[in-house]
């Protein structure tokens, strides 16, 4: 397929894995002692399970698998609010594929669809826009989730709304900033990341600028990247060269698609809608600062959580879950203690289970054979 | 069909077709009277017409050499078909109600040889629709060699069905001999498709029209009781078939995997697809190994019958493209590994529900 088998081509993967271990060796990096790549989004997790790059990579590297998956950080309580708008008499409720299994306290969105809400996935916010023209006498949410990727996408629908006078959409706003989720996971105390693959549709929004304290402050690298298996190659050799050379710098892999100052439109569209909030509750990581937006009090007429009761319920993480230490990179999904017994993808107990962007569930479904193995040989060393 | 009432002169000639005037059906074209037998005759039994359905009885009687042989077995299979949207590129709901319980029955090893159809109609679908659609039913059990020997209409009220559901039983011969099962796949067995994957359920998304993509692919909606006898006369030691239909050739393969207790090791280079049908997956994201197929079919032969097995797909329309994707393995018992484009490994597992798009 042109524009997409050209970043896959098997012969030029194998000269990147073999840079990869030279670079690697030179690092004096080891099996016992790795380096410890992040990505932090979950696009790159999807692609490195389906092209199987992790057990290519050297035994001196290790990817952790970051915070990255959108669905997969959305805490119950924000599943809960949805449900309970969708049940809504007269409520047409959309939002993206995988947000609809995502379960809550009471089950999940496709539940509350199988028991009569009217929930409907669409592709595009645009969508459920079109939607609410069709049914003038119906109210159509939109639950907006993501980081910067989705947003903007949200933050127009709402001025087309406006410009329009289209008064029965809404969106349900619970999109998530990257910058913060970062600086936290730097924060955190036993935090072991070497580098990070940095996110490559975020950065197309943001540009690079943002990441720059993560060089200056934190003396790490990082390399935006590409999402197809050439691109995630690439950007760890040049994680690597830069390790290597003793330089923490932001660098672009991605330039085919991220220009150096982002997307003004987008962000100008996104700064006219939305507002920072003071705090946002995480799956696993719990309350960060400034880590998600609200819209602006001028759009409060295209806001749900002012049209709907949204109470932002808040429900813990069941106790045993490790989703936390798992997106920190602490432990890997094997090593909970939950995975693929308790925690399965029919039965997500974490967050990291639902969605196929998420660490857990990705190492279930497409490096179970390698995870299972690693897990009874874990079973076997601590009986 | 049997709900139509006795005339009291079952050999008269009748007249079939032509009675329907109406554009759209009525609740009345349920109601047990003059106008659900005009539905009947005119849309349904004239365009099925065999000499089993001929006789109007409240069942078909059903004679058949193959029957008498010693050691021949039954083979009786059934199946609903509820596809949205009901024309499709490709085939309709019609054609996928008999090639599908016709491949069920084919991939067993079985000689399809009679089929019955149960229509479920809203109140409102329009008459044209229905002819369309009996027609191709009729087109497709010719191609495929089997007789539509009995039947039952009913009509619910609007909204209480999606325009038209289609339910085919069917019932087949087993000849003497022949145990095609999954528990009998061994190591070593060779794992082949007939052809390109994902195409039907490409083509339905794409039909659906909620996500402005245009695609010039059809569905593989076909008869395979063909192919199987073609295989099954040059490797008589097939071990067993399976339609990849909903949920696509991963889920034929896990559901092998489990039978027989083995490993299947499939080769990502080797997995035929269009690259159309790889683009809208792209778009859409979502993995041409979950995709449906009405056309499409896996089996496991021997190795040393491999080559035979593939050559007389080849020689058929809907084995042109056959080719061998992997094989079965000692290795991780239950389980389906494919060997990705670069040479790492990643498990096939079942679908979790439905096959949902990631965000981004």
């Amino acid at each position: 397929m042109k524009y997409a088998d050209e970043f896959r081509d098997p012969v030029l993967a194998r000269a990147l894995f073999a840079r990869i271990e030279e670079l690697a060796a030179k690092t004096g990096a080891s099996r016992e002692r790795p380096l410890h790549f992040m990505e932090v989004c979950g696009g790159h997790t999807h692609s490195i399970f389906r092209y199987g790059l992790e057990e290519l990579l050297p035994d001196s590297i290790e990817l952790v698998h970051g915070p990255g998956c959108p669905v997969c950080v959305l805490p119950m309580g924000i599943v809960d609010d949805c449900v309970a708008i969708a049940r809504t008499p007269g409520v047409i409720f959309t939002t993206y594929g995988d947000a609809m299994r995502v379960p809550g306290s009471n089950g999940s969105l496709l539940a509350a669809k199988s028991e009569g809400a009217d929930v409907r996935m669409v592709y595009s916010p645009l969508d459920a826009l079109e939607l609410a023209r069709r049914n003038p006498e119906r109210e159509v949410v939109f639950f907006g989730l993501g980081f910067e990727t989705t947003m903007p996408s949200s933050a127009f629908t709402v001025l087309e709304a406006e410009a329009e006078g289209i008064g029965n959409f809404s969106l349900f706003c619970n999109h998530i900033t990257i910058i913060p989720t970062i600086k936290a996971i730097l924060d955190s105390p036993d935090m072991r990341i070497d580098g990070f693959i940095g996110p490559g549709h975020v950065s197309m929004v943001i540009g690079q600028a943002p990441y720059r304290f993560i060089a200056e402050r934190y003396r790490r690298p990082l390399v935006v990247a590409g999402f197809e298996p050439l691109d995630i190659l690439q950007t760890i050799v040049m994680l690597l060269e830069q390790i290597v050379d003793g330089r923490a710098e932001i660098e672009n892999q991605y330039s085919r698609v991220v220009p150096e100052g982002g997307n003004a439109a987008a962000l100008g569209a996104i700064s006219r809608v939305f507002e920072l909030r003071e705090f946002f509750e995480w799956r696993g990581l719990g309350s960060l600062d400034h880590s998600g937006v609200r819209m602006r009090p001028e759009y409060a007429s295209f806001d749900a959580e002012v049209k709907f009761d949204t109470r932002n319920r808040r429900i813990a993480d069941p106790k045993s879950c490790q989703c936390g230490e798992v997106l920190k990179g602490v432990i890997k999904p094997w090593e909970c203690k939950l995975f693929g017994e308790v925690c399965t993808p029919e039965n997500p107990v974490g967050a990291l289970m639902v969605s196929s962007e998420g660490s857990c569930s990705a190492y279930y479904q497409y490096a179970g054979v390698r995870a299972r193995a690693l897990r009874a040989e874990a079973r076997i060393s601590a009986s | 069909m049997k709900d139509r009432p006795d005339t009291g002169a079952p050999n008269a000639p009748r007249r079939r077709g032509g009675k329907l005037q109406v554009k759209s059906v009525t609740l009345a074209h349920g109601g047990g009277g003059k106008a659900m037998r005009d539905l009947i005759d005119d849309v349904f039994v004239s365009a099925f017409d065999n000499p089993e359905i001929g006789d109007m009885e409240d069942q078909a009687r059903l004679m058949h050499a193959a029957l008498r042989e010693p050691g021949a077995q039954l083979a009786f299979t059934t199946d609903s078909f509820v596809v949205s949207p009901i024309e499709f590129p490709g085939g309709d709901i019609g054609k996928i109600a008999v090639c599908g319980t016709v491949n069920d029955l084919a991939v067993g090893g079985a000689i399809p040889l009679w089929l019955s159809a149960a229509v479920i109609i809203e109140e409102g679908t329009e008459v044209e629709l229905l002819r369309k659609v009996a027609r191709s039913m009729r087109r497709a059990a010719d191609e495929a060699g089997v007789h539509i020997v009995t039947g039952d209409t009913k009509v619910v009220e609007r909204g209480s069905a999606d325009g038209l559901f289609v339910t085919t039983s069917g019932v087949g011969v087993i000849p003497p001999g022949r145990k095609l099962n999954a528990g009998r796949v061994r190591p070593g067995d060779v794992a082949i498709v007939n052809g390109v994957l994902g195409d039907h359920g490409a083509a339905i998304l794409a039909a659906r029209g909620d996500m402005a993509l245009s695609t010039e692919v059809e569905s593989d909606c076909a008869p395979l009781n063909a192919l199987m006898e073609a295989v099954i006369a040059a490797a008589p030691d097939v071990r067993c078939a399976r339609d990849a239909t909903r949920g696509g050739l991963a889920s034929a393969l896990n559901e092998i995997a489990e039978a027989a207790g083995v490993g299947i090791e499939i080769d990502e280079t080797a997995l035929p697809l269009r690259p159309e049908v790889k683009g809208v997956c792209e778009i859409l994201g979502l993995d041409p190994l979950y995709l449906a197929n009405e056309g499409t079919l896996v089996l496991f032969v021997p190795s040393d019958q491999a080559e035979a097995a593939l050559a007389a797909m080849r020689a058929l329309e809907v084995g042109r493209d056959a080719v061998a994707i992997g094989r079965a393995t000692d290795r991780n018992p239950g389980s389906v590994v494919m060997t990705t484009l670069f040479g790492g490994g990643r498990i096939i597992d079942m679908l979790v529900g439905e096959q949902l798009p990631r965000i981004c």
